[in-house]
């Protein structure tokens, strides 16, 4: 095997790794690389990009940690934006947030759960199950601002909801049912058979399987996809600005309009309202995404070892 | 009745599955409906190949956009896919146990930080270094294809690592067993096993990077021109439905709604194309 000398564009790193030596090491065309020094070239590259990423991302976090938190006390946390959130917190921001996404979550996941036991348990493959497996598929392509511009025609313009708490709620909803779905499936799929066989074989019906013998094993891989979509839902900016409106007041109802911590972490820092502040908001907004990341782990570390 | 009770639940499932599915159907068709009469109106050349973006006049091109994008996730994929492959191999196969604890963790961290906090970190640390040290007004091309390739990374690394991982082992063994070095493994008989998988995960990381709008609208200078250099500002396709759709009515706001077509239309193709890879059956 010569695979050294072989050039293929599509991969980068065996090109650069194995085109170095062979010009060191001599100058016939076709010279056969030492492979021991290949391997330490390819060895060094590799671990350089997953440093250069590991950089990246404490360079971006500590940084907007640093300005950001001596921002966040409790005033900021528990007082509403005053002049366009130039002064006070971000309490109504936060309340917008949590309606929203509740909104979402308690729509999402009886639709994506359902899917998810009907793929997984009450049907066979076949055309139906292909067409609902694509359908999911590229909705979980789809980018947030067309959903935005969906919510917008759908919720907002056609059934009449306005800029609302609800029609943010719905269109992020639907953003994160393949999630849902997704992640569902997959735990359903993972419980073992023997559950099923165990359940059947001492008269279980097949509604009773489900609800008592996968349900449960399933739960934390489908509470891991729940707690996943908050974080998106939380991180969400094009689809909500679109749908549920930017007003700063505190959301009374589902049909008042507000705003979210990303939606008003955007404009702050765009329009250069309030630097400060925007630090303070983006800083929360990482702590929040990183105790969601936490949680989700653990539950996955304690799925794993449940399944070992 | 308790025979109905077993039937109830697969048709609420059932009933839950087809209307799920039907959101994709209603996206495309509320999308389509209200895009497409001002494609037709100013004719789907002038549209799409139209240099000329003045809304307040009627001219609806959108080329310098699509250019924009296209541009734009060019960088990104360049700068993003040798990074997240390496990254890939790396946990997948070089990376020590307590090392692989803590990347893996921080690449989905890196997923979930919100796209805004990425433009606004591009904004204050990339653009002024670029404007310092490249010259031109820092908001570019380059800005935004740094910032976007940063987030297809978790796309891009999780997808081919699984990839990676998914292969039978005999596959690795036998080539070690051959004498083979650990690299020559790697690259001579993994990487082409994976292939369908990485090249899936190059695509679904490039359709993220097209569909991306917060993040780019504060790096990228949104000036709708042809750029003429990658240190010149754009706009995108997503940039433009972000910025106007605040303000926008009427034609103004139909065009933007068309200008989702043809985001919606790239997309869908790319995702088919990713689709196809997966599921084809390999060699």
């Amino acid at each position: 095997m010569s695979d050294e000398t072989r050039t293929d564009a599509s991969d980068k790193p065996r090109t650069d790794a194995s085109d170095k030596p062979r010009t060191d090491a001599s100058d016939k065309p076709r010279m056969r690389v030492n492979p021991r020094i290949t391997e330490r070239i390819a060895k060094a590259i590799i671990w350089s990009a997953a440093l250069l990423v590991m950089v990246v991302l404490l360079a971006i976090i500590i940084y907007i940690l640093i300005k950001g938190l001596p921002v966040i006390d409790w005033q900021f946390l528990t007082e509403n934006p005053h002049n366009m959130g130039r002064d006070g917190g971000v309490f109504s921001t936060i309340i917008g947030t949590l309606m929203v996404v509740a909104v979402a979550i308690i729509i999402a996941v009886p639709f994506g759960i359902g899917t998810a036991f009907y793929l997984a348990e009450y049907t066979r493959e076949g055309l139906f199950t292909r067409i609902v497996r694509f359908s999911a598929e590229s909705l979980a392509g789809i980018p947030s601002i067309v959903y935005g511009l969906f919510g917008f025609l759908f919720f907002v313009i056609y059934l009449d909801l306005g800029w609302s708490v609800l029609s943010g709620g719905l269109t992020l909803a639907v953003m994160i049912l393949p999630t849902i779905i997704r992640t569902s499936e997959e735990a359903i799929i993972t419980v073992p058979r023997s559950y099923r066989e165990v359940s059947f074989s001492l008269g279980g019906t097949k509604w009773q399987t489900t609800l008592k013998a996968v349900f449960p094993s399933a739960l934390r891989g489908v509470a891991n996809g729940i707690i996943l979509s908050i974080g998106r839902c939380i991180a969400e900016t094009a689809a909500v600005v679109l749908t549920a409106g930017s007003t700063l007041r505190m959301p009374t109802s589902l049909f008042s309009p507000t705003r979210t911590m990303a939606v008003h972490f955007y404009i702050l820092a765009r329009e250069g309202i309030s630097m400060e502040n925007a630090y303070g908001t983006a800083a929360l907004l990482i702590i929040l995404i990183f105790i969601i990341n936490v949680v989700v782990n653990a539950l996955i570390d304690r799925f794993v070892a449940k399944n070992r | 009745m308790s025979k109905l009770r077993e039937k109830t639940p697969g048709f609420i499932f059932m009933a839950l599955a087809l209307s799920s599915i039907s959101a994709l159907a209603l996206i495309t068709v509320f999308i389509i409906v209200n895009g497409a009469p001002i494609i037709a109106k100013v004719g789907f050349i002038d549209f799409v190949f139209g240099m000329t973006w003045a809304p307040s006049e009627g001219e609806f091109g959108i080329f310098p956009m699509i250019l924009g994008s296209v541009l734009v996730t060019l960088g990104a994929a360049i700068i993003g896919v040798p990074v997240g492959i390496c990254c890939s191999i790396f946990l997948a196969e070089f990376a020590p146990v307590p090392l692989r604890g803590i990347f893996r963790p921080a690449i989905q961290l890196l997923a979930g930080i919100p796209s805004v906090v990425y433009g606004f970190w591009g904004l204050l640390f990339i653009v002024p270094l670029i404007r310092d040290r490249l010259g031109g007004p820092g908001l570019s091309i380059l800005a935004g294809a740094i910032i976007l390739a940063i987030m297809i990374l978790p796309t891009i690394i999780s997808i081919s690592e699984v990839s990676l991982i998914a292969l039978p082992r005999h596959y690795k063994e036998g080539s070690l067993a051959l004498g083979l070095t650990h690299w020559q493994t790697i690259r001579s008989v993994m990487m082409p096993a994976a292939k369908s998988g990485i090249v899936a995960a190059v695509i679904l990381g490039i359709g993220r990077a097209i569909g991306e709008t917060m993040a780019v609208i504060m790096v990228l200078g949104n000036a709708v021109a042809v750029p003429e250099s990658i240190l010149d500002p754009v706009r995108t396709l997503t940039t433009n439905i972000g910025i106007e759709m605040g303000y926008a009515s009427g034609e103004h706001q139909q065009a933007l709604f068309a200008t989702g077509i043809v985001l919606f239309v790239i997309i869908m193709i790319l995702n088919l194309l990713a689709q196809y890879i997966t599921t084809r059956r390999p060699r």
